[in-house]
């Protein structure tokens, strides 16, 4: 429903701007191009008005406002830059910087920092405060997410992703004044909280107080060692954001230039997460159907890609378990082919295969090591998993010239993909892809049309439905964890009533936007750039050759050469797992 | 937080052992109910059990339905709580504007070096709990030190030897919380 309401009028900075009621005036300003300093407001997130760097003077009344939070009101006559404000603003910066440790030449967000970027602009070179820093240490306990509570600045951004976004709980902040801290929830180490490492709370940390467990080195030692065999993958999302650390345009596409970068550095093979992707699909849609046709399982089934959200339902939704597919995640099959199917076939001992993932997500760090049949191959299938995030720092450490490199191909066998691959790493693309074989297997022939735009966009919860063979599919995709609730809360009441089930197939990603606003990815994320992201995948599902996973000429062959029949004993054997009800908190 | 509270508990008197599970559940039926009651639960809690313990705030949140987070944002913001078992005397010592004046870090100071611990901590012994508090409410009296309750009223701030004889002069109660007004 749209209702007319009257415009707001004002001027800022002499400059007049009409903007809808409710519009902040750090908004407002935006409009007319006046660029407003902010430290604690995250354009993703609400505003908490924490810090005060954005203050600005209404000149009818004479009061300082902060503009993150203040509503423009009809006639505000509004300064932004005079040299009282800046004054203030100095002091916010200097009181800031006097509790925060000088360590930005060694410290992972140097050059990529807000507050280092604040200091720089606002020329911060000399301080009449002593630096005083709290003695606080380090959380390292989780080995996907680093917390250094020295290097916070209190703004809680993470915590309101943590605790409104997420609907986690394992972040907050403890005592108050200057003993103010962030921790894990009860003061206890951030592996034993609730915490599923989605590291949503580390993309959108200002400073380096939050930020991914860094394994670049480990990586590196590897590519110089003699007897190891050294292969890599790369996640659907990775492709369309890497660039941003290089200036590249937003979701520009840069798979060819990725691959490339990954042979200089020394990899002996490269894959594409996306060809397991694809081998996810073939293992899924078959589930799916078996359930729904022969009653194998419960259903609404449930995807299993997302290890922030298997870990989620894990510690809050055990009642789901039975609904969750049995697939591995894409890059665990990867990993675990590796090992086996590309190890027997190009006759490498899988002793020596060292596997490294490029992943937009803290979470993998951990689902490498969750439960044994991660090393289905007899090894751990995936030795260690990178962020988006440090596989830039890693191109960048490498002397590649990552604009001008020439595109390169994957290593086929593992690297060959479909569209409905790539789309992955989108919001519902997990569901667009199965609903395009599941399609197949049930009907024997291609959907007309493989585009399901019902499961698209950034809606925190998409419904569906679709008639396959005169029998209708009701599907939902929820992205961002506090979305999930009232998807199985549905499910739960029809359960109860013992009424038919509202969906029959559910798509869960725990990061807003899906993979594409991976808590590994560079930072900054908001629902314009995911947006422009996911296009980026879209695009090269609609210029693709194939476009179903059941396509793939590659996955063909591996079933025909290595694993037999789809869902059979050595596929579940590699590519399955299983889950367990885990409590909230270890201790 | 480094203290476990195993250990904790052993030193401390046996009236100040943790309640009985039921006595949670009960304890959050009857706030549960209540928006905004978080406070009012966990000060019983601690009434009962001289401080609140990880495992009873815990599962006062499962019962209660609020997150972990939540209680300890509560727990650590309001120095009126205690995480770990206070000792055999809790000294609160006065910090507020009138005892300031008068002196009253000297005396806290002093007491931190005679019992040699921190303010917030407890003698390794159990014996004494050290902490400043705002505002007692008896500012006539300034500066001053409570100890279980009973308040002693204008000290010498260069004195705390003599305070701490006179504490144990008295063998006060055990008492294990605080009156409520102590925040």
């Amino acid at each position: 429903m749209v209702e007319m309401t009257d415009m707001i009028n004002a001027t800022i900075n002499g400059v007049p701007v009409e903007v809808a009621p409710g519009t902040t005036i750090l908004d407002a300003a935006r409009k007319v191009h006046v660029k407003i300093p902010t430290l604690c407001k995250h354009p993703d997130l609400e505003a908490t008005g924490a810090c005060g760097i954005c203050i600005v003077k209404v000149q009818n009344t004479g009061k300082m406002l902060r503009s993150c939070c203040t509503p423009l009101d009809e006639g505000m006559d509004i300064l932004t830059e005079t040299p009282e404000i800046v004054e203030v603003r100095r002091g916010v910066l200097e009181l800031t910087l006097s509790r925060h440790p000088n360590e930005c030449l060694t410290c992972l967000r140097n050059q990529n920092c807000e507050l280092q970027a604040l200091a720089a602009d606002f020329g911060m070179t000399t301080s009449e405060l002593p630096n005083i820093v709290p003695d606080l240490p380090l959380d390292t306990s989780t080995k996907s997410i680093v917390l250094d509570p020295r290097k916070c600045i209190l703004c809680g951004r993470c915590i309101t992703v943590c605790q409104q976004h997420q609907n986690v709980w394992a972040l907050s902040f403890l005592n108050r004044g200057f003993k103010t801290r962030i921790a894990a929830a009860g003061d206890i180490p951030l592996a034993d909280s609730p915490c599923v490492r989605c590291g949503q709370c580390s993309a959108h940390c200002p400073t380096g107080a939050i930020v991914e467990y860094d394994e670049t080195v480990a990586v590196w030692n590897k590519l110089q060692d003699p007897e190891a065999y050294c292969v890599v993958q790369i996640a659907p999302a990775v492709r369309v954001a890497v660039g941003e650390a290089f200036g590249f345009p937003i979701g520009a596409n840069l798979t060819g230039k990725i691959y490339a970068s990954l042979r200089r550095m020394g990899f002996k093979a490269v894959f594409d997460t996306n060809f397991g992707a694809d081998l996810t699909i073939m293992e899924e849609a078959s589930e799916f159907k078996s359930r729904l046709l022969e009653g194998t399982g419960a259903l609404p089934l449930i995807t299993s890609c997302c290890p922030g959200w298997v870990d989620f339902m894990e510690k809050f939704h055990g009642d789901m378990i039975d609904h969750f597919s049995s697939c591995k995640s894409p890059h665990e099959m990867v990993g675990a082919l590796s090992k086996t199917y590309y190890a027997e076939k190009m006759g490498i001992d899988p002793a020596k295969i060292f596997v490294v993932s490029v992943m937009p997500c803290t979470a993998k760090k951990s689902e490498i090591i969750r439960s044994k049949e991660m090393s289905s191959s007899g090894y751990q299938d995936v030795d260690v998993s990178l962020t988006t995030r440090e596989f830039a720092r890693m191109i960048k450490q490498s002397g590649i010239d990552f604009v001008t490199i020439p595109d390169e191909q994957p290593d086929h066998m593992l690297g060959a993909y479909t569209g409905a691959g790539t789309i992955f790493g989108a919001t519902g693309g997990v569901m667009e892809a199965a609903l395009r074989t599941a399609h197949y297997y049930v009907t024997g022939h291609d959907a007309p049309r493989v585009d399901f735009e019902m499961t698209r966009g950034l809606e925190g919860v998409k419904e569906g439905k679709l008639n396959v063979a005169g029998k209708e599919i009701r599907v939902a995709v929820a992205h961002g964890l506090a979305n999930v609730e009232q998807v199985l809360e549905k499910v739960r009441a029809a359960r109860e009533a013992g009424e038919e089930l509202p969906y029959h197939f559910i798509e869960v990603m725990a990061c807003a936007g899906g993979c594409v606003g991976g808590g590994g990815q560079p930072y900054g994320a908001t629902n314009e750039l995911r947006a422009k992201r996911a296009a980026g995948l879209y695009q090269e599902d609609q210029a693709g050759l194939w476009r179903c996973s059941h396509h793939n000429p590659y996955i063909k062959e591996l079933y025909s050469e290595f694993l037999g029949e789809i869902g059979g004993h050595k596929a579940h054997d590699l590519l399955h797992t299983g889950y367990q009800v885990l409590p909230e908190y270890k201790r | 937080m480094t203290m476990s509270e195993d250990t904790a508990l052993d030193d401390v008197e046996s009236e100040v052992e943790e309640a009985p599970e039921d006595e949670i559940v009960v304890l959050a039926q009857k706030w549960k109910k209540k928006r905004g009651s978080l406070i009012m639960a966990l000060h019983e809690l601690q009434g009962r059990l001289g401080y609140v313990p990880r495992e009873s705030a815990m599962k006062l949140g499962r019962e209660m339905g609020i997150p972990l987070a939540n209680i300890y944002e509560v727990l650590t913001f309001y120095n009126y709580f205690k995480l770990e078992s206070p000792g055999k005397y809790i000294i609160s010592v006065c910090t507020g504007t009138a005892c300031h004046i008068k002196g009253s870090p000297k005396l806290l100071h002093g007491i931190e070096n005679e019992l040699g611990i921190k303010e917030g901590e407890s003698t390794p012994d159990g014996e004494y709990h050290l902490q400043g508090v705002r505002c007692l409410g008896c500012c006539g009296l300034a500066p001053l030190a409570s100890v279980n309750g009973k308040v002693y009223g204008k000290q010498d701030v260069t004195d705390a030897h003599g305070l701490l004889e006179n504490v144990k002069r008295d063998e006060p109660m055990h008492v294990a919380a605080e009156s409520a007004d102590a925040e």
